[in-house]
C-alpha cells in the first residue's frame, strides 16, 4: 500500500518535472526574474546600509535572503494556475479515474515545489556569490535559507493550489497574488532592517510567514548563528506548511464532490 | 421493478437483451444526480437534477449506445459510472464491482476516454502512454512492448516522441484511445469520442470502435448526441434525455417501434385536387397518414417496398403520373421525437444541464 504510494508520487513527481523541463521559457523567466530582482534592489537600496543600526556591512550581503524568500513566494503562488489548468484539460480527472493513490497527486505537487523553489534558491545563491556577496554563515547557513525558503514555497504552494480548486477562476488568483506579494514582502525583513521599521509594521512582520523564512535563514547565516531563532521560526514555517497541505488535500476532496 | 413500462407511456420495447445484474459488464440502477451550481444569484437554489433515476444494463462483449442530447445526463452517467462522481441515490456495479464500494476494482477494470483529452500536451505521446501504464502497475519490457503495440495499432508511431500539443484533433482522440487501452480493460467507456473530429477522422474514429468491438471480449460503452454514430455502431441503446432513459433496445427495434416506413412520392404535375389522391392512397392496404403538399406526397407504410406497386397503379388509375418514390426506414430522430416528445434538435437548444456537471 505505501509502497505503491511512493511509487504513485514518484511517477506523478517526474511528469510535473518534465513538463518543467519542456518549458524552457518558464524555466528561464523563474531565473530571470530574481536576477532582475537581485540587481534592481541592489542598485537601488545600495545606500540603506550607511544607515546607523542597519548593522549590515554590504547591501548584496542583506539583499540576497531577501531575494531568495521573495522569488519562492512569488514562484509558489501561482501554482494554484497549474492546477486549474490540469481541471481545465480534463487531465486531473483522468488521473482520477486510474488506480493511482489520490495521496501522490499531492505529493508531486509538494515535491515539485520544494524542488524547484531550492534549484532557483541555489542559483540566487550562486548568482550573489558571482556578485560578491558574502556568507558568513557557511554551508550551515545556505542550507537552513534554502530549506525555508523551500517550506514557504511549499505554504504558498498548497494555498494557491487550494484556491484554485476552491474558487477556479484565474481572476482570483491573479487578484490575491498581486495584492499579496508585495506587503508580505515590504512587511518583512526582505529589504530592510525590521529595526529601523515603524513600530507597527514590525508588530506584522512578526506574524508574517515569509518574515520567519528570513528570520529563520539569517539567524543561520550571520557569523554567530543564532540557532534558537532557527528552530523557532522553522518550527512555525513547519506547522503552517503542514496546515497548508492538509488544506489543499480536504479542497482536492472538495473539488471531487463537485465533479 | 420494471423501469420500461414507467419509463416509456407510449409502448413496450421487446427486450430480450438486458442481462440480469449478476452477469452484466455495467449495471446501473436509479441512478440521481443533483448538481449545486456555485455563484450567486443562481436561479435554481435546489440545484440541477442531471440524473433522475437513470438504469441501464450492458451486456459484456457488445457496444451499448447512450444517446441523447447534450445536457441529457450521459457524461454525468459516466461520471458515477467511472467512479469520478458519487451518485446521491441508486447503485450501479461495472465489471461485477460496486462503483461506490469498490471503487478500485472498479478503476483496474475500466478504461476511460473522456469528452476533453486528458493527455498532458507538453509530454510526449509515448510518455503519456507509459505513465498511464505505470499508474496501472504495468512496468518493464511489459510496458513498453504494450506501449508499442497500441502506438503502432493507432498509427502513432512516427508521432511517439513528439509532444502531444503538437499532434492533429485525430490524432489527440487516438491517443486517448490508446490510453485507455494501457492496461487491457474489461469495459471502455468513451464519452462523446468523435464530438469535434472532422469527417474523416469521424470515420476512422467509428472502424477503430468497431475493430474494438469485435476484439477480445471488450464492453463498450458510448454515449453520443450523433444519431447516426448510435445507429451505426451500437448494438443496443438507451435514449435519455432529462436526467432519465425514455427508452432502450436494438436499433432496429426502437425504429421497428414506430410501425411503418415513410413513403414519399413525387408526382409528374402538381395535383389540383387533393381529395382524389389521398381516396387513391388510402384504399393501399396499410398505408396511413397521407398528406399531400404540391408535387410531393407523404405517407406511412407498414411494408414500403410491398405498397410500391400497389400505390403507384391506384395514383395511375386517377390518371396521375408519378416522378419519383422513395421508401425509408424511420430514423432515430423519429424514435427521438417519438419518445422524448420533441425532436433532436430542439432539444439540444434548450438543454443546458451539461454545463453544471463541470
Amino acid at each position: 500500500m505505501s509502497t505503491a504510494v511512493v511509487s504513485d508520487t514518484w511517477y506523478m513527481t517526474q511528469r510535473q518535472f518534465m513538463a518543467f523541463l519542456r518549458q524552457p521559457a518558464y524555466l528561464v523567466i523563474t531565473l530571470i526574474q530574481p536576477v532582475i530582482w537581485l540587481f534592481l534592489f541592489g542598485a537601488l537600496f545600495r545606500k540603506v546600509v550607511e544607515i546607523p543600526g542597519f548593522g549590515s556591512g554590504s547591501y548584496l550581503d542583506y539583499l540576497v535572503p531577501g531575494v531568495i524568500v521573495m522569488s519562492a513566494v512569488s514562484s509558489n503562488m501561482w501554482a494554484g494556475m497549474g492546477t486549474l489548468e490540469e481541471i481545465e484539460r480534463g487531465t486531473l480527472n483522468r488521473f482520477l479515474i486510474t488506480p493511482v493513490r489520490r495521496s501522490a497527486l499531492m505529493n508531486a505537487n509538494v515535491v515539485m515545489q520544494a524542488m524547484t523553489t531550492a534549484f532557483q534558491s541555489v542559483i540566487i545563491v550562486l548568482l550573489g556569490w558571482i556578485g560578491g556577496a558574502h556568507y558568513p554563515g557557511g554551508a550551515a547557513g545556505l542550507i537552513v535559507l534554502i530549506v525555508a525558503s523551500s517550506v514557504l514555497g511549499t505554504i504558498f504552494g498548497a494555498f494557491s493550489n487550494a484556491l484554485g480548486m476552491l474558487v477556479r477562476e484565474r481572476e482570483s488568483i491573479i487578484g490575491i497574488n498581486t495584492f499579496l506579494l508585495l506587503p508580505l514582502t515590504f512587511l518583512s525583513s526582505a529589504f530592510m532592517a525590521t529595526t529601523l521599521m515603524p513600530h507597527w509594521m514590525q508588530v506584522v512582520a512578526r506574524f508574517n510567514p515569509v518574515n520567519w523564512a528570513l528570520e529563520a535563514g539569517r539567524s543561520a547565516m550571520s557569523a554567530h548563528a543564532d540557532w534558537w531563532s532557527v528552530l523557532s521560526h522553522g518550527g512555525w514555517l513547519v506547522l503552517l506548511a503542514a496546515a497548508a497541505v492538509w488544506l489543499s488535500m480536504r479542497t482536492f476532496r472538495s473539488y471531487q464532490k463537485s465533479v | 421493478m420494471n423501469t420500461e413500462t414507467r419509463t416509456t407511456p407510449l409502448g413496450v420495447v421487446p427486450d430480450q437483451g438486458v442481462p440480469d445484474a449478476a452477469d452484466a459488464a455495467v449495471h446501473a440502477v436509479d441512478l440521481v444526480k443533483t448538481y449545486h451550481p456555485k455563484g450567486r444569484g443562481k436561479a435554481q437554489p435546489e440545484g440541477v437534477r442531471a440524473l433522475d433515476g437513470l438504469s441501464i444494463s450492458v451486456e459484456p462483449g457488445s457496444v451499448f449506445g447512450l444517446l441523447g442530447p447534450n445536457g441529457a445526463g450521459k457524461s454525468t452517467t459516466v461520471k458515477i459510472l467511472t467512479t469520478l462522481a458519487a451518485a446521491d441515490s441508486g447503485s450501479a456495479t461495472v465489471a461485477g464491482h460496486d462503483v461506490a464500494r469498490e471503487p478500485d476494482q472498479v478503476r483496474r477494470a475500466i478504461g476511460v476516454v473522456a469528452q476533453r483529452s486528458g493527455a498532458d500536451p507538453v509530454a510526449t505521446g509515448r510518455d503519456n502512454l507509459l505513465l498511464q501504464g505505470r499508474l496501472y502497475g504495468l512496468r518493464g519490457v511489459q510496458l513498453t512492448r504494450r506501449v508499442d503495440e497500441l502506438l503502432a495499432r493507432f498509427d502513432l508511431a512516427d508521432a511517439a516522441g513528439r509532444q502531444v500539443k503538437t499532434y492533429s484533433g485525430g490524432m489527440l482522440r487516438r491517443l486517448d484511445v490508446a490510453i485507455g487501452l494501457v492496461h487491457r480493460p474489461q469495459v471502455l467507456f468513451l464519452d462523446e469520442p468523435t464530438t469535434g473530429l472532422d469527417p474523416e477522422a469521424r470515420t476512422a474514429m467509428w472502424e477503430e470502435i468497431e475493430r474494438l468491438a469485435g476484439a477480445e471480449g471488450l464492453t463498450i460503452l458510448l454515449t453520443t448526441h450523433y444519431l447516426e454514430e448510435a445507429d451505426k455502431l451500437a448494438a443496443r441503446l438507451a435514449i435519455v434525455d432529462r436526467g432519465r432513459v425514455v427508452v432502450q433496445g436494438t436499433p432496429d427495434e426502437l425504429k421497428g417501434e414506430l410501425r411503418g416506413d415513410a413513403l414519399a412520392v413525387e408526382l409528374a404535375a402538381t395535383a389540383t385536387d387533393e381529395l382524389p389522391v389521398i381516396g387513391a392512397l388510402g384504399s393501399v392496404d396499410g398505408v396511413r397518414d397521407i398528406t399531400l403538399a404540391g408535387r410531393r406526397v407523404a405517407a406511412r407504410a407498414d411494408d414500403g417496398a410491398a405498397a410500391v406497386p400497389a400505390v403507384l397503379a391506384a395514383l395511375d388509375r386517377i390518371g396521375l403520373g408519378v416522378a419519383a418514390v422513395t421508401v425509408s426506414r424511420p430514423s432515430l430522430d423519429d424514435v427521438y421525437l417519438r419518445y422524448a416528445g420533441r425532436s433532436f434538435s430542439s432539444a439540444e437548444s434548450t438543454s443546458g444541464l451539461e454545463g453544471a456537471g463541470r
